[in-house]
Formats: structure tokens, sequence, C-alpha cells
């Protein structure tokens, strides 16, 4: 075999192993779910009708606060799964098993891709399930298949941005519970977004904050592609900003395996 | 001459911050031997091992493992040993086969000879009954045991074995030596590191003493022990004032007279120990038992680092 098939057999070998902790440990796989289920029934079921009654013009043509919230909430999913992913990391890194990969001629990479697709899987599992929640709760999209299928490239893309940069948190943090709060910032962005209200309903500090940081223009995409609310460029912006995070997250990662030392 | 050596290290030197662990160290194992680096806690054992097996650079020093130099032929290095470590090297959250189909998966034995690989190693280390179970619930031994047989799946060359007995009950501790040595009859080279001199001295071919990051001695075990002259007697008594008594007569020190007995050299004769007793006798001192005692690695040790043995045991 050629270094390029021991590369992929190794990274799927490495992907078995981190879906067969999923499947023995499901809790610890969908996790993450809690935080946007309970989100998308406070502010549906709590705050839902004066949140609505303060949309105006921005409401979405269903007319219902559920359609203008599940883009965000989908948003926020990507950011929980990405802190437990921090935290596997940083428990699994100061594992034996690690040193002992680290010991073999196996592909160096192959852990860390082990470790992003199987996050990949299960945030992908996660996104399905909200959707579904959401769906239960009143949420009707618009979108043909293709937008379906545009929105699915769009949440890949999210998670694969998250997910480097959570795998750097958690190869940088000295313990679980470091890696945690380190994580609470892409859990806690989307809060001062338009995921929840529209940026112009925001005083003008926060607002030019709330328009130019990354979960704004993924958050509108979305919620045009699933709602039928205007674009614009929000998708190449929103491109623009996992082209930029993968490769920070990922060059992190890199360094940051590479130097591991066992403490 | 690289040929013939499995490890080649000269002038190995490594800190962690201001602390110097490794204080320039040199080695040389022989293929297909079996060589113990033999300290107390804190020595640079593991540090070494870390070094060797690729998991930590070395701050200076020209090492070879295999014939690749560690910087640069890691991979070279990593494809001719396996490490077990004191702190197992296992997947916690899978099963006994699941970790050693996970190492069959990664040294690509494909899956039919994975399969019997495995199925092999399951029943050499005594692991089929529980192969199902979660490794979590295995005991110490069990994990260990496991530990190595992960190892093994690869048929590494050269095998680095850091503390392997440490924390483990006696009889876990016999397994680990029988299939330690049947590796080395198999031609394996093994670096085994170990506080316990005993481990060292049933196991080892050679032996380096590594003391606060400098080899002190290096050796055969009877070269070690031929390195402290003579052996010695021990006289226990009922109570101090006769230690103290005897220690007169003999022009020894009594430092010890609270534990009730007397270290004396003797040349291990039977005439020196009927001289011995019968100036004691003069005296009617009575001694309540005697044992002599042949120079073992404690005395080695002792002489070497000044550290006794039962201090390294306690700092285990």
């Amino acid at each position: 075999m050629s270094t390029s098939t021991y590369a992929l057999h190794d990274s799927a070998t490495m992907l078995r192993r981190d879906l067969r902790h999923s499947l023995r440990y499901p809790m610890m796989a969908i996790g993450g779910l809690l935080v946007p289920v309970f989100l998308l029934l406070l502010f549906v079921g709590v705050f839902g009708s004066t949140l609505r009654a303060g949309l105006g013009a921005a409401a979405p043509a269903g007319g219902h606060y559920i359609d203008y919230l599940t883009p965000g909430i989908l948003v926020i999913t990507a950011g929980a799964s990405a802190a437990a992913t921090a935290i596997n990391v940083c428990i699994d890194m100061n594992e034996g098993i690690v040193a002992r990969f680290r010991t073999m001629a196996i592909t160096r990479t192959s852990v860390l891709i082990g470790q992003v697709l199987g996050s990949l899987t299960r945030t992908l599992i996660s996104g399905v399930l909200v959707i579904a929640v959401a769906v239960g709760l009143g949420f009707r999209s618009s979108a043909s298949p293709v937008e379906w299928l545009a929105v699915a490239g769009l949440f890949t893309g999210l998670t694969l941005a998250l997910t480097w940069l959570a795998i750097g948190f958690g190869l940088t943090a000295k313990t679980p519970a470091g890696a945690n709060s380190l994580s609470l910032i892409p859990q806690f962005l989307p809060f001062i977004s338009s995921a929840f209200v529209p940026t112009a309903s925001m005083p003008a500090g926060v607002r030019w904050f709330a328009e130019n940081q990354p979960f704004t223009p993924i958050i509108n995409t979305l919620r045009g592609l699933l709602t039928g609310t205007p674009i614009g460029n929000a998708w190449i912006v929103a491109v623009a900003w996992f082209v930029v995070l993968m490769a920070i997250g990922y060059v992190w990662s890199r360094a940051r395996y590479d130097r591991y030392e066992k403490r | 001459m690289s040929a013939r050596l499995a490890v080649q290290v000269t002038g190995l030197r490594k800190s962690f911050g201001d602390k110097v662990v490794l204080d320039g160290i040199d080695l040389a194992i022989a293929v297909g031997t079996v060589f113990a680096l033999l300290g107390p806690n804190g020595a640079g054992k593991t540090t070494t091992v870390q070094i060797l097996s690729t998991l930590l650079r070395a701050d200076a020093g020209d090492i070879k493992v295999a014939g690749f130099d560690v910087n640069r032929e890691p991979q070279g290095v990593r494809g001719a040993i396996g490490v077990t470590g004191q702190f197992s090297a296992v997947d916690y959250l899978l099963s006994g086969r699941e970790n050693l189909l996970l190492m069959a998966d990664l040294h690509h034995l494909g899956r039919r000879a994975g399969r019997v690989r495995v199925d092999e190693l399951l029943a050499r280390f005594d692991l089929v009954d529980a192969a199902g179970q979660m490794v979590m619930k295995y005991s110490g031994g069990m994990r260990r045991r496991l530990d190595l047989a992960m190892t093994l799946i690869g048929d590494p060359r050269i095998i680095f074995l850091d503390e392997p007995t440490t924390g483990l009950d006696p009889r876990s501790r016999h397994t680990m030596w029988q299939i330690t040595r049947e590796l080395a009859a198999t031609g394996v080279t093994v670096l085994l590191t170990t506080q316990n001199l005993d481990e060292a001295d049933e196991l080892a071919g050679r032996i380096a003493v590594l003391d606060e990051g400098r080899i002190v001695a290096e050796g055969t075990p009877d070269e070690l022990k031929r390195r402290v002259p003579g052996g010695r007697v021990r006289l226990h008594f009922r109570e101090p004032a006769a230690v103290t008594e005897a220690a007169r007569v003999l022009g020894r020190d009594a430092d010890d007279a609270e534990a009730l007995v007397l270290d004396v050299p003797t040349d291990g004769t039977p005439q020196s120990l009927r001289n011995l007793l019968d100036r004691l006798d003069e005296k009617a001192l009575h001694v309540e038992t005697v044992t002599v005692q042949t120079p073992d690695l404690d005395d080695v040790f002792f002489a070497l680092t000044g550290t006794p043995h039962h201090a390294l045991e306690a700092s285990a």
C-alpha cells in the first residue's frame, strides 16, 4: 500500500474507534443535544410570542417565531457539539492509548482526522434531531431539496471549522474543565448574533459586533435557505469564515499535536 | 558495530526547565539481550524510555534505536519498537478484543490475519474469558497483560518495558516475568526499567544503575555484586543494651540498636562465624538468631548511590 492509502486506512481505523466509543456511551455522544433543545423550548414556549411581536418586518414568511429561531438553534447545535469534542479530545489525549499511538509507525494525523470525522458524524445526527424537534414544535420550512442540500453543506462546513478549533482547544487545555470553559465561546457567541433577534434591534456598539461576527452571516444564510428571507452576499462571507476558521483550527491542532508532550 | 546494537546512546541529556533529568547518559544494548535500567523513582528511567520511543525529544545526544536516529528517522524507530509503560496504554472504553483488533488494524495485518493473531494473543495472555469485557472492568494485572499483548501484535524487534510490574500482585508479576523470558528466548531485545532489584537480577543479562540522571554503574548482575566486598552476618538480640554491648566487644558501631540487630562483615566461612559467636559467648551475650547475608544488589545499590533498598521500596 502507498503512503496515502495507509493514511486513509489509519484514519478510517481511528474513526471506527471514535464511533465505537459513541455507540457504547450514547449519552456522551449526544449530550450536546440538551442545550439546543432546551433553548428551543425556552424561546418558543416562554419568550416566543413576545419576541414574535418584536420581529416586525424581519419575520419570515410563515410568521411563527420558531421559523425565525430554528436556523440559529442549528448553529448553536454545532457549537455545543464542538464543546463536547474539545472535552473529548482533552480526555483522550491524556490517555495512555494516545501515547501508544505516538510510538507506532502510523500516519501521524490519523488520530486527529478520526476525531474530526467522528465529531462530524455526531454533529450531523444532532442537527437532524434538532430539526426534528423543531418540526415537532411547529417549524415549517419553505426549502426545496436543493436548498436542503445547501443547508446540509453549510452545516457540514460550519461543523468542520468549529471541530478543528475545538480540537485545538482540547489539545491546549490542561484539564477537561479547562477545555469546557474555552469552548463556551462558540456556544455563547451566537447569543450576540442574529440568532434570536434581528441585529437591527440592537444598540449601536453591540449591533456592530453582532453584524460582523462569524455566526451572523452563517445564520442569515441558513435562514434564507430554510425560510426564504433574503441572503444577499451573506453566504460568501459565511464560506470565507469557514475557510479561515478551519485553516486556523487545523494549523493550531497540528502544531499542538506534534509538540504534545506527556504531562 | 551498530548492526549488532539495538540501542546506541551517547551523551543523552534532557532537562525540564531548570531540572536536569538526564545528565549525559551512554547506553549500548546488544541485539537479542535483556537490559535493565535500575534506579529509584525520579532517576530518569521513564524519561529515557520516552526519548527512545520518540515521545520526547532529547536536548542533546546521539540516539539510535534499531539503527535509526530518533530525531531524523522517528518513523523507522516506531516501526521497530513496542512500548509497554507503567501507566496502561490501553483504550478503557473498548473491550480487550477490540483493543487488540485496533492494534491489528493499525499494523495493517488484514482482517483475517489480524483476527488469528488477536485470538492467539488472547489465549497466550490468558484473556480469552475477559475478551468481550470493557477494559475499564479489568484488574491491574489483566490491563498490564493486555497492554503487553497489544505491544506484541506488530512483532516488534525491540521492546521497552517501563516498570512492567510496578503495582502488580506477586502472581501477575511472575506472569510478566515469564512472558519477558519467553520474548528474550525468541531473540527480541528488551529494555526493562525497574526499581526492583530482584527483578533486574532475575531477568536481565546486563544492568545499568541510574541515579539522578547519571549511570553510576553498569555490568552483569554478578559483576555488580562483586563490587561489594564480602557478605555480612546479621545478629538479632532481645534488647538494645545487648546490641550496644556486642557492638563494643566487636568494635562496631551500634547505629541501629533499637532495631535489635547488629550487622558484622564476614567472609562467610564457618570458621569466621564460629570465632564471632565465641567472642560474644565469652561476654555472656545471648544472640537470638543469626542470618548470613551474601552480597546482593541491595548492597551494590547502597554502595553506589547511598540509598538503601528499603528507601526505594518505600518510595515506590
